[in-house]
């Protein structure tokens, strides 16, 4: 399966903090990829990396063949790379609907003056919008009684799911999730899951998803990747993850002291 | 009770103006809008040409503060840049009304652009400082640019003249500002039923998620600067055609504050309170004047009781307002058609 996206030898650091040191793996396309580790592992760093807002010191990242370094994340949102993020990122003043529509915004042209006449070109663009983000999006999210409501008034699920249509509606190729269940409860996880697998098999779209949920995760994912302390300790198929004893170390911890000194300071000598 | 206006069309359901109701109740206010000038004394006239002017100023820093969330102090100077802009092109070219006061919103437009450029680095406080700088300036060039600005003098222009009319009186500016009012007003409610629009108020909600989203944040802001100072132009160019004098004092920086505070009391990002805000803050000290003097008959000091109170009952009301409505009068207005759709019923 070929890759769409490819990261090679990514380094990251604040000042001394290391977020990320050497980090590569692979997401193949049309998969549900998720990159798993604890809190503070690196992950929505890396997540920052890819869509642009952080630059890193080190390495390169490969979009459909193609180093993003350089792009603006405007332009790599028109290339195809939509996101959601962990602490939900919605325009409260706006309603469902126009959440949603702006993300179709990249692929719209009218310009300033058609706006302003709402006329021509202008207006149509705005009601072909307006029909593939209703038939398409909304329907498929199951979001359509809220749709006039301001985003400000719904519930944590409902909003994460408002974000997942928006980036729904900017088409695209890869779709990055920053923790689309986390505080969700049992029915909406249940639901989020579900889309999640109906966007890979319908859309065709990649998705590459940050995540806690393991149970969700391994029943979903097709390829995980495990960072912890800003490295890639594994990646592979979700029954290899889980038996991996440095994923099982590094999720529950470990009782021998000694392996955690060292980890925390390689220069450590056992004594 | 508001029923029966289930829409069949995605078309119908994003018009303004969804039932028919509202259509009457605007039909019964343009045609209001209209006859006025008929019916009303020169002073009522007067005082209506002044709302229309304020009405299209608040507009644009509406488009500006209260859709994409950039503070501006700047308004004075940029209707400044419109009204200087039109007395000279009267003055020195022959070149009809309109097209004075479309450059006149151009000219502003590309101070606008010029202004904005900070705002890419700078927000919130420091933005309105930026700004403010920037009035500062340009009242500097309006008092010092004597060549063309006439210096403290100011310039004097020649009435307007439009298809073989001249407008002299009131009577007749009210039809010009007006209707241009109406059509400012129509054409920035436009923008927020498309894509610019709905990029303005990402910016203000959440600029990192906005460039996610693939908007240029600088082309934006850019954007959102030219169009209000378009605005505020066009509406200091009607400013100088009304009084047919612009001097520096004529768009004092307390001007940009009185926008600001329209803005503001009529609800901040909602067009409708950009004119209830500037309607508001037009009519309340001429309102307050009038009780004056209606109160005179009986308190023969009341003139000069009230005259030093008038600022501070002023100030007091909009001190009032960001208390109580911190949505402005625009929530008051929803609030009270909220009752009227769903009565007899209970909301």
């Amino acid at each position: 399966m070929s890759s769409i996206l490819e990261i090679n030898n990514l380094s990251l650091s604040f000042g001394g903090v290391k977020a990320l040191q050497d980090v590569s793996f692979r997401v193949p396309e049309n998969t549900v990829t998720t990159v798993i580790g604890p809190n503070g592992a690196g992950k929505t760093s890396l997540f920052n990396c890819i869509s642009g807002f952080y630059t890193p010191q080190q390495g390169t990242i490969r979009y459909q063949g193609e180093v993003l370094a350089g792009v603006k994340p405007p332009v790599r949102a028109a290339m195809g790379l939509a996101r959601t993020f962990q602490n939900i990122a919605l325009f409260r003043g706006m309603t469902v609907l126009d959440n949603i529509k702006l993300g179709a915004h990249v692929h719209m042209k009218s310009g300033l003056l058609g706006s302003l006449a709402y006329f021509g070109a202008a207006r149509r663009e705005e009601m072909a919008v307006r029909q593939h983000v209703e038939q398409h999006i909304i329907d498929f999210l199951e979001i359509d009684h809220i749709r006039r409501k301001p985003v400000a008034s719904l519930s944590y699920g409902l909003q994460k799911r408002v974000e997942l249509a928006r980036a729904l509606a900017m088409r695209p190729k890869v779709l990055m999730l920053d923790e689309p269940v986390a505080g969700m409860n049992r029915e909406e996880k249940e639901d989020m899951a579900r889309f999640i697998l109906d966007i890979r098999e319908e859309w065709g779209v990649t998705v590459l998803m940050v995540e806690h949920d393991m149970s969700m995760v391994m029943d979903i994912s097709d390829h995980i990747a495990v960072l912890n302390f800003g490295q890639v300790i594994t990646e592979g198929l979700p029954s290899e993850v889980q038996n991996n004893p440095e994923v099982i170390e590094a999720y529950l911890g470990t009782s021998d002291m000694d392996s955690l000194r060292k980890k925390l300071n390689p220069e450590y000598e056992v004594a | 009770m508001r029923i029966g206006d289930a829409k069949q069309s995605y078309e119908a359901d994003e018009a303004i103006w969804t039932s028919s109701t509202q259509k009457i109740w605007l039909a019964i206010f343009l045609l209001a809008l209209a006859v006025f000038p008929f019916f009303a004394d020169s002073y009522l006239l007067y005082m209506g040409c002044l709302v229309g002017i304020a009405v299209i100023s608040t507009t644009g820093l509406n488009i500006l503060t209260g859709f994409t969330g950039l503070i501006s102090l700047g308004q004075a100077g940029f209707m400044g840049v419109g009204g200087y802009t039109v007395a000279w092109l009267s003055l020195n070219t022959a070149l009809p009304f309109p097209v004075t006061l479309l450059l006149a919103g151009l000219l502003a437009a590309a101070v606008g652009i010029l202004v904005g450029l900070p705002s890419l680095r700078v927000k919130g406080l420091y933005l309105a400082i930026a700004t403010l700088a920037a009035s500062v300036f340009l009242h500097f060039i309006f008092a010092q640019w004597e060549s063309v600005t006439g210096g403290m003098g100011g310039l004097s222009l020649e009435p307007a003249h439009l298809f073989g009319l001249t407008l002299q009186s009131d009577f007749e500016m009210y039809f010009v500002i007006v209707p241009l009012a109406v059509l400012m007003v129509l054409a920035a409610k436009n923008v927020f039923r498309t894509r610019i629009g709905r990029a303005f108020i990402a910016i203000r909600d959440r600029d990192i998620s906005a460039e996610i989203l693939g908007i240029n944040l600088l082309r934006y802001k850019l954007m959102s600067f030219a169009l209000s100072s378009f605005y505020a132009g066009v509406a200091g160019g009607l400013f100088a055609y009304f009084y047919r004098v612009v001097t520096p004092e004529s768009f004092p920086l307390s001007m940009s504050i009185f926008y600001l505070a329209a803005v503001i009391v009529g609800g901040m990002g909602n067009l409708l309170g950009g004119i209830l805000g500037a309607a508001f803050m037009t009519l309340i000290p001429e309102v307050l004047n009038l009780l004056t003097a209606a109160l005179t008959p009986f308190y023969p000091n009341a003139p000069i009781f009230m005259s030093p109170m008038l600022e501070i009952i002023f100030g007091a009301l909009i001190v009032g307002f960001l208390i109580f409505e911190p949505h402005g009068l625009a929530e008051i207005w929803h609030r009270i058609r909220r009752f009227f759709s769903l009565w007899p019923f209970r909301n």
